[in-house]
């Protein structure tokens, strides 16, 4: 048997699992962050319900500290999808009182959104949420289940977690649960920027290399915005940069770059030294940094 | 370029991580600061090595107790092939997690511990790659830098192998037996110049060469999991069967059974992501659409040659209990049987199989957690399918506890 290639064994296995999801859930939406792995999740949800629509929106939870950039880029893709976007503000849950603003030098809105995430699943009784999260990204997630339950509280049991057969998927749950699905769990980042590559798709333009002001700050290179606690210690530098990631402009540092196309971005990230999540500030916190927040509900 | 999904089980001491950690070295799946990391917490802790156990341990409570708890998903790439292993416990009450971890490999690797020989855990993860029916096992007969890479300790290991195999029905297997130092990273990538008796390939080398397994010669069958119907105007009377190809190939104008209902049509026409194709195989999606409008619905199983397949209204299974609450005569479950869903009642539990003797005893009326045993079910609704031994798409299903919805449960039918 001649053996497919491994884009397509991945197209293969995510296809099935929005398939499934579309399936077994009444409600499911897709999380949406504007990033390369969720614009790749829309991309296999558009394949996977060709030549129909898929039956998901988009839900985007918006720190109100993002790249202007991805935000463009958002309602762009949106638009020329036809799709429905509904987007839900960390801001609000500050101004509600749900959760208080970071202070100091590190505040950021990262773990805020956690908060926001679980009273707009709660507000619009989502019952499955498609995130574009991978098991290479991390060690805690690394044990993530394909369909992964989650308490009326939105938390993580990684000791309960259901065991996963074959490609048997168990969308069961009871009254005020909701799933988390990762279709592209198996894919790793090189995988992510090979398939925008092979699909052609758009992305953010942060991607590429671009000039910005960015600060040193614990060997990271943090960019430059009226969302950061500037020190009269920090410096402040005009760099060629890109980002590997897009979270916030809090917690999302670059990494010194001339790469302008695809290519020249694919060609850096495979000889690179550093590994994906190396750059991002939220998981230097401590050790078990994600653990913790995925414990609690985080994405 | 393509993907092979590895299974790797052994106990805490076998070397397992530290196995896994120096597959990760040698390929170049160790980032820098992954790297900076392991040489750190090396020489905190001591070690005039790099303990590469420390690349794979994960979750919090793991590192404080020092073992692996649940199944762990690790990726590194050859230039030939990407691999994907999926890491579980070896612990006796961890069972279930090694099911988990191993249903969907293509291989497995079985480690020995070269001081130990085969162990009541080898003698259990062998009868898993055998229930599961895993055709190709690397026997990693492991540290032998311990007992100075002496010929004669790995081959009284693959001798007392070969005597456990000889214990269960030997079906489809390939057993292929590797003595390695995880540790000194001999044989691992390259073939060790300190046992030049052994004259196989390296590890790495054995991995690049193994084939997978093709369902494409047994009978097409696909499962319905969405029916598509776009109502748009230029889609007013489009209605797909989106499914993925259990096994087999489906060609424009086979003729085709739905089941449960019996209706026959042909295919008219087979889409994969909009384009349309002239045939789909095993592991493709795609989207069938028919010559006639039959009352399809997600779950219903079309085939081209209904009489391969039986229809089981009741069944025999061997089945692993996963679930904390004992199963018992007369409890209602759902049974998951690829994408179809039916309720089902056990209607006799019959005997318990000892994973480390083979041997199998009364089950005194239930299952607890990590036993495997027979069992007898009745089904609501009838399920289309194939025993196991024949089919690994047709013949396995999961049990799903009606109140908890957690999956409590895997079949692999019998008769």
């Amino acid at each position: 048997m001649s053996q497919k290639n491994l884009l397509r064994q991945l197209e293969d296995e995510a296809v099935y699992i929005l398939r499934e999801v579309a399936g077994q859930f009444n409600n499911p939406v897709i999380l949406f962050s504007g990033g390369k792995d969720s614009i790749t999740v829309v991309q296999l949800a558009k394949k996977a319900f060709a030549p129909g629509k898929f039956p998901f929106p988009l839900l985007h939870i918006d720190t109100g500290h993002n790249f202007p950039e991805t935000i463009r880029f958002r309602d762009e893709l949106v638009e020329q999808l036809g799709a429905r976007l509904i987007v839900r503000y960390v801001q609000d849950s500050i101004d509600q009182g749900k959760v208080r603003e970071e202070k100091g030098r590190y505040a950021s809105r990262n773990a805020l959104q956690t908060t926001t995430l679980l009273d707009a699943i709660e507000e619009l009784k989502f019952d499955a949420c498609i995130g574009g999260a991978r098991r290479d990204e991390e060690k805690a997630r690394a044990k993530e289940r394909i369909f992964s339950i989650r308490d009326a509280f939105g938390q993580w049991n990684e000791k309960m977690q259901r065991p996963e057969l074959f490609d048997m998927l168990n969308g069961r749950i009871q009254p005020g649960e909701n799933v988390r699905v990762f279709p592209i769990s198996n894919w790793t980042e090189l995988d992510v920027w090979n398939y925008i590559r092979q699909e052609n798709l758009a992305i953010p333009s942060i991607y590429f290399a671009h000039e910005r002001d960015v600060l040193f700050r614990d060997e990271l290179l943090i960019p430059d915005s009226p969302y950061i606690q500037v020190d009269t210690t920090d410096e402040i530098a005009r760099k060629w940069v890109r980002f590997r990631t897009v979270g916030d402009m809090t917690c999302t540092a670059a990494v010194e770059s001339t790469a302008a196309t695809l290519d020249e971005v694919i060609g850096e990230i495979a000889g690179s030294l550093i590994s994906e999540r190396g750059a991002r500030i939220d998981d230097k916190r401590s050790e078990g940094a994600m653990e913790e927040r995925k414990k609690v509900g985080y994405f | 370029m393509d993907m092979l999904k590895i299974a790797t089980a052994g106990s805490v001491d076998d070397g397992k991580s530290t196995l896994i950690g120096r597959l990760l070295y040698e390929t170049n799946a160790l980032k820098a600061d992954q790297l900076a990391h392991i040489k750190d917490k090396s020489e905190r802790n001591g070690f005039d090595y790099l303990d590469f156990s420390l690349a794979t341990d994960g979750l919090l409570t793991e590192r404080e107790q020092g073992i692996t708890i649940d199944v762990s998903h690790i990726y590194f790439s050859t230039p030939r092939r990407r691999f994907v292993i999926a890491d579980s416990p070896g612990h006796v009450e961890y069972t279930r997690n090694m099911i988990t971890g191993a249903s969907n490999a293509q291989t497995a690797l079985i480690l020995v511990d070269a001081r130990k020989g085969i162990t009541e855990q080898t003698r259990r993860h062998f009868y898993i790659t055998r229930l599961l029916g895993i055709r190709n096992l690397v026997l990693c007969v492991n540290k032998m830098d311990l007992v100075n890479y002496d010929q004669n300790v790995f081959s009284d290991i693959v001798i007392d192998f070969n005597a456990l195999a000889g214990r269960l029905p030997a079906g489809r297997l390939n057993v292929r037996a590797i003595p390695l130092s995880a540790l000194k990273g001999e044989n691992i990538a390259r073939h060790s110049s300190l046992m030049p008796w052994y004259q196989g390939d390296s590890l790495l080398q054995l991995l690049e060469s193994e084939t997978a397994d093709s369902r494409l010669d047994e009978t097409p069958v696909l499962q319905v999991q969405y029916v598509l119907r776009p109502r748009t105007e230029a889609l007013h009377d489009y209605r797909g069967y989106l499914g993925k190809v259990k096994a087999g190939v489906f060609r424009v104008g086979d003729s085709i059974t739905a089941l449960p209902s019996g209706l026959s049509t042909r295919v008219k026409k087979i889409e994969v992501h909009g384009h349309e194709v002239d045939a789909v195989r095993a592991g493709d999606n795609c989207s069938l659409l028919l010559e006639d409008e039959l009352d399809i619905s997600r779950g219903d199983t079309l085939v081209v040659a209904p009489e391969e397949l039986t229809e089981y209204r009741s069944l025999t299974a061997k089945v692993c209990w996963m679930d904390r609450q004992p199963l018992s005569v007369g409890k209602k479950l759902w049974l998951q049987h690829g994408v179809n869903r039916v309720q089902a009642r056990v209607t006799r539990i019959d005997s318990v199989v000892a994973t480390d003797t083979y041997e199998a005893r009364e089950a005194e009326g239930a299952f607890r957690l990590n036993d495997i045993g027979l069992l007898e079910l009745q089904l609501a609704n009838p399920i289309f399918g194939k025993p196991y031994a024949e089919s690994r798409a047709g013949g396995a299903f999961i049990l799903i506890d009606e109140q908890s919805s957690n999956t409590a449960g895997v079949g692999f039918i019998e008769a």
